[in-house]
C-alpha cells in the first residue's frame, strides 16, 4: 500500500504541485520591499553610525582630552595631540578618526567619561575619494553640531537601560 | 528588367519584410521577458523588482540593453578569438531561424513548408554548437564544463521530445505545424496527451536549459558555466538567444498541445479575438510557467538530470507513443491522408 501511494504521488507531482502552489501564493503577498533612497527602516538608538564630537548646551567643547577613546579604540583609528589652552584648560589640537580604519564597535563612546565622542544614526556618508574618509577635529564638531537634536534624543531614549 | 523585378525583387522584399514583422516582434517580446522574469521572481520572493526606470521600470530592458551595448567586449588572451565571436551570433541566428515556421494565426507564418516541426527539432538540435563552440572557445574550465553538460542535457532530451512529438504527429497526421494547429480544433491535444503535455513542458525547461535544469550556467558551481567569459554584446547575443528559444519552445508548446491560434471554444465572444492574441495569450501563460518553476524548483543534480531523461522520461514517452498508435490504430481514429 505504501509502496502503491509513493508511486502515485511521484506520478502525479503532488510535491510539485504544492511547491508550486505556494509560490503563486506568495506572489499575491504584500511586498516587503524598502524604497530605500525614500523609505528607510527603522535604527535602534544605539546604532552605531558616523562619529560626532559634541558640545556643551554653552557652546564649549566637551572633550577633556583624556586619551581614552585613543587608548581603547582596538583598530587604532584615534589619533589626539593635545595641549592647554589660552585660558588654561585642557583641549586637544588635533583629534583625527581614520573611518576607513574604524570598526563601528562603539568602544569610543563607552570609553568617554563626558560623552564627548558618540556614534550618531548617520550611516549614509560615503565619499569619492579616500582622503575625505580621514576625519579632522573640525569635521567631527561639525558633524556633532549637525546632529546634535538627534544625538542628545538618543542618549536620552537609551538612558533607561545604562 | 520586368521579369526581374516581378519574379525576383517583389518576392525578395516581400520575404524581408515578413521575417521583419516577426523578429521586430520577437526581439522586443525577448526584451520584456527579461523584465517580466524579474518581476515575476521578484514577486514570488516578496520584492518589488526593477520599478525605478520608467512607469513600473518598464524601461528596464533598455536600460540593460544600452549598457550592453556600450560596454567592451572581452576577448581572453587563450580564447580562439574565431570561434569565440562565431559561438554568440551561432547561437542568436539560430534562435531566430527557427521562428520561420512557427504560424502565429491562421496562415501568419513566413515558410508554410511541408516539415515544420522536424525543420523546427534540426534547429533547436544545432543550436547545441552555438553553446559547445563558446564552453571550448573560451579556453576556460568553467566555460568548458558549463558547455559540456549543456551539450549533454540538451541532447538527452531532445530524444524524450522527439518522442512527444511523435505522438502528436500521428494524432494530427502531418508535420505541418498549420496543419497540426487545425487538427487541435475539436479538442486540444493536451487533454488526450495530458501526461505529454507535463513531460514536454518539464523536457522544454531542461531543452532551453532553465531551472531546475540550469546546471550548464550554475552560478553556485562554474561562475557563469558557458557565457562565463563573455562580455558586452556578445553576451547580450547568448542572452538574447537563449531568451528567444525559451519563446521558441513555449510557442512549441502551444502549437502542438494547446491549439496555437484557436480560441479556447469555438462560440461567438471568443471567436471574436484574432488568432495572434490567442497564440500570445497561450505563449505568456507557458512562459509564467517557466517563470514560475525558476521560483520554485531548486537545481537538478547533474546525475538525477541524466537520470529524469534517460530512465524515466525516455520510457514513458515512448511507451505513450505504442499506446497512441495502438489506440489510434484500434479504435480507427487515424487521421485521413492528407
Amino acid at each position: 500500500m505504501t509502496t502503491l501511494d509513493r508511486t502515485l504521488r511521484s506520478f502525479l507531482l503532488t510535491e510539485l504541485v504544492s511547491g508550486f502552489a505556494l509560490t503563486l501564493k506568495y506572489m499575491f503577498k504584500p511586498k516587503v520591499t524598502l524604497n530605500y533612497p525614500y523609505e528607510k527602516g527603522p535604527l535602534s538608538p544605539r546604532f552605531r553610525g558616523e562619529h560626532a564630537l559634541r558640545r556643551y548646551p554653552s557652546g564649549e567643547e566637551r572633550c577633556i582630552a583624556c586619551k581614552l577613546c585613543e587608548a581603547i579604540c582596538p583598530a587604532q583609528a584615534i589619533t589626539i595631540e593635545a595641549e592647554p589652552r589660552a585660558d588654561g584648560s585642557r583641549r586637544t589640537t588635533r583629534y583625527d578618526i581614520d573611518m576607513t580604519k574604524c570598526i563601528y564597535c562603539g568602544l569610543c563612546q563607552e570609553a568617554c567619561p563626558v560623552d564627548a565622542i558618540v556614534e550618531g544614526p548617520n550611516f549614509e556618508f560615503a565619499t569619492e575619494r579616500r582622503a575625505e574618509m580621514i576625519y579632522s577635529k573640525q569635521k567631527l564638531l561639525d558633524n556633532g553640531d549637525r546632529w546634535e537634536a538627534e544625538l542628545a534624543m538618543r542618549q536620552e531614549a537609551d538612558a533607561p537601560y545604562r | 528588367m520586368a521579369e526581374f523585378w516581378t519574379d525576383f525583387l517583389w518576392p525578395l522584399i516581400l520575404i524581408l519584410v515578413k521575417i521583419l514583422a516577426f523578429i521586430l516582434p520577437l526581439l522586443l517580446a525577448v526584451a520584456y521577458l527579461t523584465y517580466a522574469e524579474r518581476k515575476v521572481i521578484a514577486a514570488m520572493h516578496l520584492r518589488k523588482g526593477p520599478n525605478v526606470v520608467g512607469p513600473f521600470g518598464l524601461l528596464q530592458p533598455m536600460a540593460d540593453g544600452l549598457k550592453l551595448f556600450i560596454k567592451e567586449t572581452v576577448v581572453p588572451t587563450g580564447a580562439n578569438p574565431v570561434v569565440f565571436l562565431m559561438a554568440p551570433v551561432v547561437t542568436f541566428t539560430l534562435a531566430l531561424v527557427g521562428w520561420a515556421v512557427i504560424p502565429v494565426s491562421e496562415g501568419w507564418v513566413v515558410a508554410d513548408i511541408n516539415v515544420g516541426i522536424l525543420y523546427l527539432f534540426a534547429v533547436s538540435s544545432l543550436g547545441i554548437y552555438g553553446i559547445i563552440m563558446a564552453g571550448w572557445a573560451s579556453n576556460s574550465k568553467y566555460a568548458f564544463l558549463g558547455g559540456l553538460r549543456s551539450a549533454a542535457q540538451m541532447v538527452s532530451y531532445e530524444v524524450s521530445i522527439g518522442f512527444i512529438i511523435v505522438t502528436v504527429l500521428l494524432s494530427a497526421g502531418s508535420l505541418n505545424l498549420s496543419q497540426i494547429v487545425r487538427a487541435q480544433s475539436g479538442l486540444w491535444y493536451c487533454i488526450p496527451h495530458f501526461p505529454m503535455f507535463v513531460l514536454f513542458l518539464i523536457s522544454a525547461l531542461a531543452e532551453t536549459n532553465r531551472t531546475p535544469f540550469d546546471l550548464p550556467e550554475a552560478e553556485s558551481e562554474l561562475v557563469g558555466g558557458y557565457n562565463t567569459e563573455y562580455s558586452a554584446m556578445t553576451f547580450a547575443m547568448f542572452f538574447l538567444g537563449e531568451y528567444a528559444n525559451m519563446i521558441l519552445m513555449s510557442s512549441l508548446c502551444v502549437i502542438l498541445f494547446l491549439g496555437g491560434w484557436l480560441p479556447p471554444i469555438a462560440v461567438a465572444p471568443f471567436t471574436w479575438i484574432p488568432g495572434v492574441i490567442w497564440f500570445a495569450l497561450k505563449v505568456s501563460a507557458v512562459l509564467f510557467f517557466y517563470l514560475w518553476a525558476r521560483a520554485t524548483l531548486p537545481r537538478y543534480r547533474y546525475d538525477q538530470l541524466m537520470r529524469l531523461g534517460w530512465k524515466v522520461f525516455l520510457p514513458m514517452s515512448l511507451g505513450w507513443v505504442v499506446i497512441t498508435a495502438v489506440a489510434l490504430h484500434l479504435f480507427g481514429w487515424l487521421p485521413p491522408r492528407a
